[in-house]
């Protein structure tokens, strides 16, 4: 990679125009101006008819260098932009990098931040699915449950707006605990929403789970292998539906999540529809964490013993947490001073997106709709 | 007046002006059913916006005009009034006929439409298969319009479309076979393919084909239910218009009046097709038990039935009325509403003159049972996801084909039963 140049494209282009008139191959362009890829991301296809012979994805266009910022920022000042990376699932954004720096600064947050950040991040988890699941089902083609998730995504959204007054970049947490207590009526708001958005959840499941249409355009589609998975680093919903039974929240406790009874659910074969089947029982074990975080919520500060200054010690820290789309990492390297000296983050989104390619070779272009639809990706995560 | 514009009224002729050979008439008809079909198409769009958010717990348009209701007069002007782009390096003049040609074919379909035994333009003894002939041109404009754009999204779109309606055409001619068969089943033994005449051999033979040799007429008329659907590229089979993969199909390149053009075409098409369906399995312009429920008593409780759903509408208007908000800003809004409901009850009312009664009636008929499958196709589309191109053709050409080509043979054993039966005997005898 030494000329920047060449990573741009190692798809041949020139050699697939000499090939046009006699493999009959296509090559289009698939966004970054396009209703299914989510954002602005960029797939170069190369096709035989409809068939998938290449692709080639191009991210960049939503680049703000976010990284680079946190360098001329002190940690206190960073928190807001990370809410901006997977704008969908602010609070896990904002989770992942508060305790990777109490991680630094070798702090904990008290029990009762710990069950507010366990609530809210389970909420968001929830927020986060509905809207893939809408904008998936768009893709495929059902129009219906949009409109149905993003009813129900609302209510999550007004909580999170009474807690903390914004609805989607939310900045919820701060080092060392949150800043906000919890309203009044807060466990009244989240227990009604528990109660109300079970069945809804049965009612998206009505919609697709047995639609004859679904099951064929989402069965064997974009089939992953739990070795490739792990091979290509992806984790997530769409490690757990190749049969992998790994999430951070089981493997490597974090906030409150050790003192919560739920599952793990996994697929087998890896399809879009097992992906699915994941993500819609990742739903409803959100909801039994909930309940149980809701109703155990103890008493006590919400914030630790701080520094007014945030200065962590020489050194260097790797923290991640399950986020609604996979392993969400943070890695802090500190100079001693205000501001980090560089932040990497390992996004869910840029890493399951590698697997594209491998999961769309061979199949048509609807699949690649379908396999963009159920990687759950955020351009904004993506491109940081 | 001139004896031109009252010869074909005065000679109480029962035939269509086409038949009767007044072109005056003729002219005046296709007029009206232009006009007519234009209308139509204007309130689908609008009731398809309208179902189609109730279904998604959302109220569709609200602004213009009450409840909406002026938004397609809104959207019409909006798309004359857009610039006319010509994409460069299209192929401008094929570029430019590509949705005269769709249009021309959808439109000349209505020709043989029986919307009554006398409410056609005219009634060819070919009917069906000029109906099918000619909205089978449509597919020509569909790929004219992706082949001179120039760009691969409207290419692949017309490509989708040309192999999706050529392989669906075959199921749907073997369904229309098998009704056409049935029309011959009488005792001289004759069939027909007048679109009028398949609706009186229906009433002849006492039953809707849809229910005759059940299950047989039913499962033709499902396999031309389904192949209706990706005729006319609607949701679940709107493969060639895939908004999510094809940004929008073989028109992506067309604006303004032009792409509405397109859009005009696909509403007449989904009328015309629906028209078909009806004529062939649903009785046509027939009421509900025509033969069972004879007499002046019946005759005359159905022809109040177009009065009565006019009410209906009115009364529905009229309560959407007193809901409006009391805020003065909603007067103008609350008028118009009102001003609509007083349009539907002087309709009614005028609905209520026996003479017109008597005359509207199976138009009334035809046009309820068209609505009722325009429901239906609304309905798909806020319920199916989209099938993917190979699925699309596995359903055609292995499902729908050998089961219209089972269906087809057995109508015939079916039909020709006593006589096959005759013959096995005779060989016995032998």
């Amino acid at each position: 990679m030494t000329d920047p140049n060449s990573s741009v494209s190692h798809l041949d282009l020139e050699e697939s125009k000499k090939t046009f008139l006699d493999a009959n191959e296509l090559v289009i362009n698939m966004g970054p101006q396009h209703p299914a890829t989510h954002g602005v991301l960029r797939v170069i296809l190369r096709l035989d008819g409809e068939k998938v012979m290449g692709l080639e994805c191009v991210i960049g266009y939503l680049h703000r260098g976010v990284e680079k910022i946190a360098e001329n920022r002190t940690y206190t000042m960073f928190n807001p932009y990370v809410d901006r990376m997977d704008y969908v699932a602010a609070v896990s954004n904002g989770l992942g990098y508060c305790e990777a720096v109490e991680k630094l600064l070798n702090i904990e947050a008290p029990p009762r931040a710990n069950y507010i950040r366990a609530i809210l991040t389970e909420l968001n988890r929830l927020a986060s699915h509905q809207l893939w699941l809408g904008t998936h089902a768009l893709d495929i083609g059902a129009m219906t449950p949009l409109f149905y998730t993003f009813r129900d995504r609302e209510e999550i959204l007004k909580i999170f707006e009474k807690y903390c007054g914004a609805r989607l970049t939310t900045h919820a947490f701060r080092i060392g605990g949150c800043q906000y207590e919890t309203y009044e009526g807060f466990e009244k708001d989240v227990k009604k929403f528990l109660t109300f958005v079970a069945p809804k959840i049965d009612e998206y499941e009505e919609l697709l789970t047995t639609n004859r249409i679904w099951v064929e355009r989402t069965k064997n589609v974009g089939t992953i292998s739990a070795k490739d998975c792990i091979a290509l680093g992806v984790t997530g919903p769409v490690l757990r539906a190749s049969g992998v039974k790994w999430d951070l929240r089981k493997a490597q406790p974090y906030a409150a999540y050790k003192q919560f009874d739920f599952e793990i659910p996994t697929g087998q074969n890896g399809d879009t529809y097992d992906r699915y089947l994941v993500r819609m029982a990742e739903m409803r074990q959100s909801l039994r964490i909930v309940q149980q975080a809701v109703e155990a919520i103890p008493e006590g500060p919400i914030m630790a013993k701080v520094p007014k200054v945030i200065k962590p010690p020489v050194g260097e820290i790797y923290h991640s947490i399950e986020a609604p789309k996979g392993e969400l990492g943070y890695f802090i390297v500190s100079d001693g001073s205000t501001q980090p000296y560089r932040i990497r983050v390992r996004p869910p989104s840029f890493v399951n997106l590698q697997a594209l390619e491998l999961m769309c070779r061979g199949q048509l272009v609807a699949d690649v709709i379908a396999v963009i639809g159920t990687l759950d990706i955020v351009l904004g995560e993506v491109d940081r | 007046m001139p004896g031109f514009i009252t010869n074909y009224l005065d000679k109480n002729v029962h035939v269509t002006p086409g038949q009767y050979g007044s072109p005056f008439w003729a002219l005046v008809y296709i007029l009206l059913v232009f006009g007519g079909v234009s209308l139509a198409v204007v309130c689908m769009n609008w009731l398809e916006r309208k179902i189609l958010a109730h279904m998604q717990v959302r109220l569709g348009p609200m602004r213009v005009g009450p409840h909406g209701l002026l938004q397609p007069i809104a959207d019409a002007l909006k798309l004359i009034l857009k610039e006319d782009i010509v994409p460069e390096g299209a192929d401008t003049f094929v570029f430019l006929l590509a949705p005269l040609i769709i249009l021309l074919s959808v439109f000349s379909v209505y020709c043989v439409v029986p919307f009554g035994p006398t409410h056609a333009i005219t009634d060819m003894n070919i009917g069906i298969l000029f109906m099918l002939g000619v909205s089978s041109l449509s597919v020509l404009g569909i790929v004219m319009a992706g082949w001179a754009s120039n760009s691969h999204y409207p290419l692949i779109g017309a490509l989708r479309s040309s192999a999706q309606m050529v392989s669906y055409e075959i199921a749907m001619g073997l369904a229309v076979v098998s009704a056409v068969l049935m029309t011959s089943l009488n005792s001289a033994g004759t069939g027909t393919l007048s679109m009028i005449g398949i609706v009186q051999a229906q009433y002849a033979q006492h039953t809707w084909f849809v229910f005759k040799f059940f299950p047989l007429g039913l499962i033709a008329f499902f396999i031309f239910a389904v192949a209706m659907v990706a005729e006319t590229n609607r949701a679940p089979f709107d493969l060639p218009e895939a908004e999510s993969e094809l940004t929008a199909g073989f028109h992506t390149e067309y604006s303004g009046l032009r792409w509405s053009l397109f859009m005009l075409g696909e509403y007449a098409a989904m009328i015309s097709v629906s028209a078909i369906a009806i004529t062939l399995w649903l009785g046509g312009w027939m009421r509900p038990f025509p033969n069972l429920l004879h007499g002046p008593t019946w005759d005359l409780t159905f022809s109040l039935f177009p009065a009565l759903t006019f009410f209906g509408l009115a009364a529905m208007t009229f309560y959407s009325t007193v809901r409006m908000p009391k805020h003065p800003y909603f007067r103008i809004q609350t008028i118009g509403l009102g001003a609509f409901g007083g349009v539907f009850a002087l309709i009614g009312l005028i609905l209520l003159i026996p003479r017109v009664h008597d005359s509207v009636q199976d138009v009334y008929w035809f046009v309820a049972k068209i609505a009722v499958f325009l429901y239906l196709y609304i309905w798909y589309r806020g319920t199916f996801p989209r099938y993917r191109f190979d699925q699309l053709m596995k359903v055609g050409w292995k499902v729908l084909l050998p089961l219209g080509i089972g269906v087809l043979m057995a109508t015939g054993i079916v039909g020709l039963r006593t006589e096959i039966w005759d013959f096995v005997q005779r060989l016995v005898h032998i």
